[in-house]
């Protein structure tokens, strides 16, 4: 079903221009790159005051409050310009277990990054009042985050 | 030894053949580089934007300095070492190569950009760190530090889609 899906969409008229217009695919790729530094830079930093390795001269709930709605805003950017190269190139995307993985793990850390948030927004002080929860988090997002750029590089291997 | 030379011999050292010969160790080396880079460019951005008065502004700028700068220096130097070892395995054909010339000359001038700010602007910074806005010098410095690291990840992504 899915490869029907994608013969079907490989032929249609916005993916056939994605094929030819060369320049597009490299641009869409560093729009996309550039918004994964945003999001990646912005994340190791708050996964890393989770941790209590950096930044501790600010509270985790202001580091909250300054890097996650820049994270949720860049997410947009990169579900825009992945889904252009999906559009472009159906199969090597949707077809492939990097791909597929990359997507399950950012939906994960999506939702973490939510719930990381949303008590945050309750409880300013929740956070650092729970020291091993929050290194445990910042552990695993960080994790998260690292797998997802390397299974976004591999999509082009396997 | 002309630039040319260096380059083929680097080619035929052991580690870029075992780099080009490998499955795996290309795309390995590939994702360090890229993972380097991101961190570079992401924590240089927060920076930059402070100088432009553009984000941070409860914070001093020598306070976000002091949060970023030590990732962005360390994340460089992942980036310079994977992205040489990359190089090393074709580095004729990477020599030969617009982009990749392109992102060097890049690179350069956001090395030079980066020693006049660290030389002159930052030697004044008591004067502007608290202040409401940041003088013309520092913004002209994030403002061309953010678009030549916009220029270095477009350049390298181009690099894959040329000969």
């Amino acid at each position: 079903m899915v490869q029907a899906f994608c013969d079907w969409l490989s032929n249609t008229p916005v993916s056939l221009k994605i094929q030819t217009v060369l320049w597009i695919i490299p641009a869409v790729q560093t729009v996309h790159i550039l918004s994964v530094s945003i999001v990646m830079a912005s994340m190791a930093m708050l996964d890393l005051r989770l941790m209590g390795l950096a930044g501790k001269r600010q509270p985790i709930s202001r580091m909250v409050d300054r890097f996650v709605p820049w994270v949720w805003r860049v997410l947009l950017i990169l579900a825009a310009t992945g889904t252009i190269l999906i559009i472009g190139e159906p199969e090597r995307e949707l077809l492939n277990w990097a791909f597929r993985t990359k997507m399950a793990m950012v939906a994960t850390v999506s939702l973490i990054t939510l719930v990381v948030q949303q008590v945050n927004k309750r409880d300013a002080t929740f956070w650092e009042n729970r020291r091993i929860a929050a290194a445990a988090v910042g552990v695993v997002s960080l994790l998260l985050w690292v797998a997802i750029v390397t299974a976004g590089r591999w999509i082009a291997y396997v | 030894m002309g630039i040319l030379r260096l380059c083929a011999w680097l080619e035929s050292t052991q580690v870029a053949g075992a780099i080009r010969e490998s499955t795996w160790l290309f795309p390995t080396i590939e994702t360090i580089h890229v993972l380097s880079i991101v961190l570079v460019v992401g924590s240089i951005a927060m920076f930059d934007l402070r100088l432009l008065d553009l984000a941070s502004r409860d914070r001093s700028v020598t306070e976000v300095y002091d949060d970023v700068m030590p990732w962005t220096r360390a994340s460089f130097v992942c980036a310079v070492i994977a992205g040489g070892l990359l190089f090393s395995s074709s580095a004729t054909k990477y020599y030969a190569n617009i982009p990749f010339r392109l992102k060097m000359l890049t690179l350069l001038l956001a090395g030079i950009n980066t020693a006049y700010f660290e030389f002159w602007t930052r030697r004044g910074i008591a004067a502007w760190d608290h202040a409401a806005h940041t003088p013309r010098a520092a913004k002209l410095a994030g403002g061309i530090s953010l678009v030549l690291w916009i220029v270095v990840v477009a350049c390298g992504r181009w690099i894959g889609f040329t000969k």
